[in-house]
């Protein structure tokens, strides 16, 4: 029984590591060009599989671009010019941040837009809400207690 | 009335675009995997590979300035290449089209055994089996033709294998006037 259990736990561990995409093994000068190239292949769409990017893809062309990136690293370019040459060749959309401008308004945008829209449904649905129950005691019955509460108090002045 | 109409109102708007964009695709008017075109109106990117049928030599993009060109991404392993095979051929042998080709990400014994067995439409091709041109040139999958213009320039290109109809209304006009020119 005991056995079993460690090569289950065993298997586990093995199939762990087989789960995940990135599999080259890269060695970078500094912990800095490191940082530069994560960062650079999480903000890098693949652009095989479009809702992925560079770091979860395995398309052999994310494989391709991913080793693109880390020459470029290599060679010490910056984070603004390796993004510029893949927008030079792929287009905006290889960014998963694309910078705004006229054209990515909405996209940048439409998620407050939406949220502005749900924030004041809100409010007015409590307000409206606020309103039925103040509603509750019309105004004829108001009148009607006003009235019982000023001859209450003249019988009690008289 | 209202707390009914105006669910139905939004149901029936997203229902209606959403059947709009899946009609737009299915007649190929939109696609939303395509990635917008950069090249179109620049100068073509310079690459140099080696030739597959002669490995020593080297395949540029400056050998082919001052004439009217296509440059075609092919491999082995993509299916619409096959398929768009025989009309390159028709393009190289009755129009006199020179076709440079990229066998991209390929075995070079089998690329070579593919146009052996189903005939070479191209003047030379480079082999790039890294991706090293075919990033340089912003292509994501295979065919890919783009057409250069005898500046220079990219003046066309289009995804997916070449048909007549793409030929006569994209590529042909630059080859006529060439030819008028000249």
């Amino acid at each position: 029984m005991r056995r079993v259990r460690w090569s289950v736990l065993l298997a586990c561990l093995v199939l762990a590591v087989a789960t995940q995409a990135r599999v080259e093994i890269l060695s970078f000068d500094t912990p800095a060009d490191e940082a530069r190239y994560n960062k650079l292949i999480a903000e890098l769409r693949c652009l095989v599989c479009q809702n992925q990017n560079l770091a979860d893809s395995n398309a052999e062309l994310a494989v391709d671009l991913r080793r693109k990136t880390y020459e470029m690293v290599s060679q010490g370019k910056s984070e603004q010019e390796i993004a510029d040459y893949m927008v030079e060749r792929y287009g905006e959309f290889v960014l998963y941040r694309p910078p705004l401008t006229k054209n990515t308004l909405l996209l940048w945008a439409g998620p407050f837009i939406i949220l502005l829209i749900g924030v004041s449904l809100l409010i007015r649905t409590i307000l409206r809400r606020r309103v039925e129950q103040d509603a509750g005691v019309d105004a004829a019955s108001i009148q009607n207690a006003a009235s019982l509460l000023d001859s209450e108090r003249e019988k009690r002045d008289a | 009335m209202t707390r009914t109409a105006i669910p139905l109102a939004i149901f029936l708007g997203l229902a209606g675009l959403f059947w709009y964009v899946l009609q737009q695709m299915n007649q190929g008017e939109y696609n939303p995997r395509s990635v917008p075109t950069q090249f179109i109106g620049r100068t073509a990117p310079e690459f140099a590979l080696p030739d597959l049928m002669d490995p020593d030599s080297i395949v540029r993009t400056s050998d082919m300035a001052g004439q009217v060109w296509l440059l075609n991404v092919w491999g082995t392993w993509c299916p619409e290449c096959w398929k768009e095979h025989e009309y390159l051929i028709h393009l190289a042998t009755r129009e006199q089209v020179p076709i440079i080709g990229i066998n991209w990400r390929d075995d070079a014994a089998e690329a070579k055994s593919m146009l052996a067995r189903m005939g070479n439409p191209f003047a030379r091709v480079g082999f790039d089996p890294k991706s090293d041109a075919v990033i340089d040139w912003g292509v994501y999958g295979a065919p890919e033709t783009f057409l250069i213009d005898a500046e220079g320039i990219v003046r066309e290109k289009h995804t997916g294998a070449l048909n007549p109809q793409v030929w006569q209304s994209k590529f042909k006009p630059y080859f006529d006037a060439a030819a008028g020119a000249s």
